[in-house]
């Protein structure tokens, strides 16, 4: 399985990476939502992204919208994991075709059950 | 059973001692909800008592268990998700077939902690059009006053609402208050909350559809199992449903029950005839 992991803060992307690589995925770093689209086509669809929302250049809920544009990425599993915790932000991004939100601070267990919501936590990893 | 300040300070300094986790002054009821089964392993009849008695010995291993009870992670919605998956996918509908109408369902969700599971149960229900014109009601009990003040309270932070909630039931049933995220009133007003000892008679009333009995048993000895499982069933309509824990089973304790496999696990109805 493969991760998207899309964040301007290198160590956030170090955290989520980390936690994601702990559950068996194989992750790929982006530093925004245009560098992420770059990796969707140079590397193909993921099975999981992991998008904060404000990043320069491109921000996450953009390239929400721009993922939901191409049916060949309908695939891609989005989920936000960012500071914004408005009501309103979560319902923004659930319209615009995220699947799930997670708000930081947030703990690797916090990911693991998000993941395991999406059925996309691999099997061997479930105990 | 409210804890002593001294217990509280002596706890609260050793988990900081070892983990670093600080459990500031209102988190009596993590303390006493957490250390309760330990307590009960240990054959005492409080918290308190079994504090004292620890730091008595000062055994290493009890220490250990102690820090290690207080900080494993808080609990999450929709727990090992299958029961809540099953609630839709297979119990709604049984009982749909075996009743013609579900025109009512009463819930007993007995350790409810902080909540979460009672109000897991609500959403899922709510969000099932079969359930619509369902009279629901959910007795959700536990034997500590002070987590039945939190769930009663409906009030959980950030943390809290990261663990398990889906996105979408959280936009739906719950509203920004200060730092954290408050319940609707409308599923709140679904649920009645109960200080009950499992050692004591269900809470009363009509017989039980449904009863989420999870993670709970695991602290009693094999009688006190039975006796109360025998006294779930006999609180519980003969087409109900018993859910239990990932790790617990009625297969070896209590042959009245039948069980019925879900996707990934199982629940269990009391057998037909067998009281």
């Amino acid at each position: 399985m493969r991760a998207l992991v899309i964040d301007d803060s290198r160590a956030m992307r170090r955290i989520v990476g980390g936690i994601l690589r702990g559950f068996g995925y194989e992750t790929i770093d982006a530093g925004n939502g245009q560098e992420a689209l770059d990796a969707l086509a140079e590397h193909g669809p993921v099975e999981l992204a992991c998008i904060d929302w404000n990043m320069p250049v491109m921000d996450g809920l953009t390239f929400v919208n721009r993922v939901r544009e191409q049916p060949e990425l309908r695939g891609v599993t989005l989920m936000m994991v960012t500071t914004e915790s408005e009501h309103g932000h979560i319902v923004r991004a659930l319209a615009a075709g995220a699947h799930e939100y997670v708000i930081k601070p947030f703990t690797a267990d916090a990911i693991r059950d998000k993941l395991d919501l999406l059925g996309l936590l691999p099997m061997e990893e479930t105990v | 059973m409210a804890l002593t300040s001294e217990t509280f300070t002596y706890v609260a300094t050793l988990v900081r001692q070892r983990s670093a986790i600080m459990l500031e002054p209102g988190k009596e009821y993590l303390v006493e909800s957490r250390l309760l089964p330990l307590a009960r392993e240990a054959g005492v009849a409080g918290v308190d008592d079994y504090v004292r008695s620890v730091r008595r010995t000062s055994r290493p291993q009890d220490l250990e268990l102690m820090v290690e009870a207080l900080t494993t992670n808080e609990t999450s919605w929709f727990r090992d998700s299958a029961p809540f998956t099953a609630l839709t996918a297979d119990i709604v509908p049984e009982l749909i077939a075996s009743r013609g109408a579900l025109l009512r369902l009463r819930v007993w969700s007995a350790a409810c902690s902080t909540g979460q599971e009672p109000y897991s149960i609500a959403m899922t229900l709510a969000e099932d059009v079969r359930c619509r014109g369902t009279q629901l009601e959910i007795v959700a009990t536990d034997l500590s006053d002070q987590v039945l003040g939190r769930a009663k309270e409906g009030l959980y932070s950030q943390l809290e609402v990261n663990r398990g909630l889906p996105a979408p039931m959280l936009v739906r049933h719950f509203s920004r208050e200060g730092a954290g995220w408050r319940i609707s009133r409308e599923l709140r007003a679904k649920i009645s909350f109960e200080r009950h000892n499992l050692l004591h008679a269900p809470p009363a009333g009509p017989r039980f559809d449904l009863v989420f009995l999870r993670n709970v048993l695991i602290y009693f000895d094999q009688p006190t199992k039975q006796a109360i499982l025998r006294r779930v069933q006999q609180h519980m309509a003969p087409d109900g449903f018993l859910v239990l824990g990932a790790a617990e089973t009625t297969v070896g304790l209590d042959d009245t029950w039948e069980r019925v496999a879900i996707s990934r696990g199982s629940v269990y109805r009391p057998r037909q005839g067998a009281r």
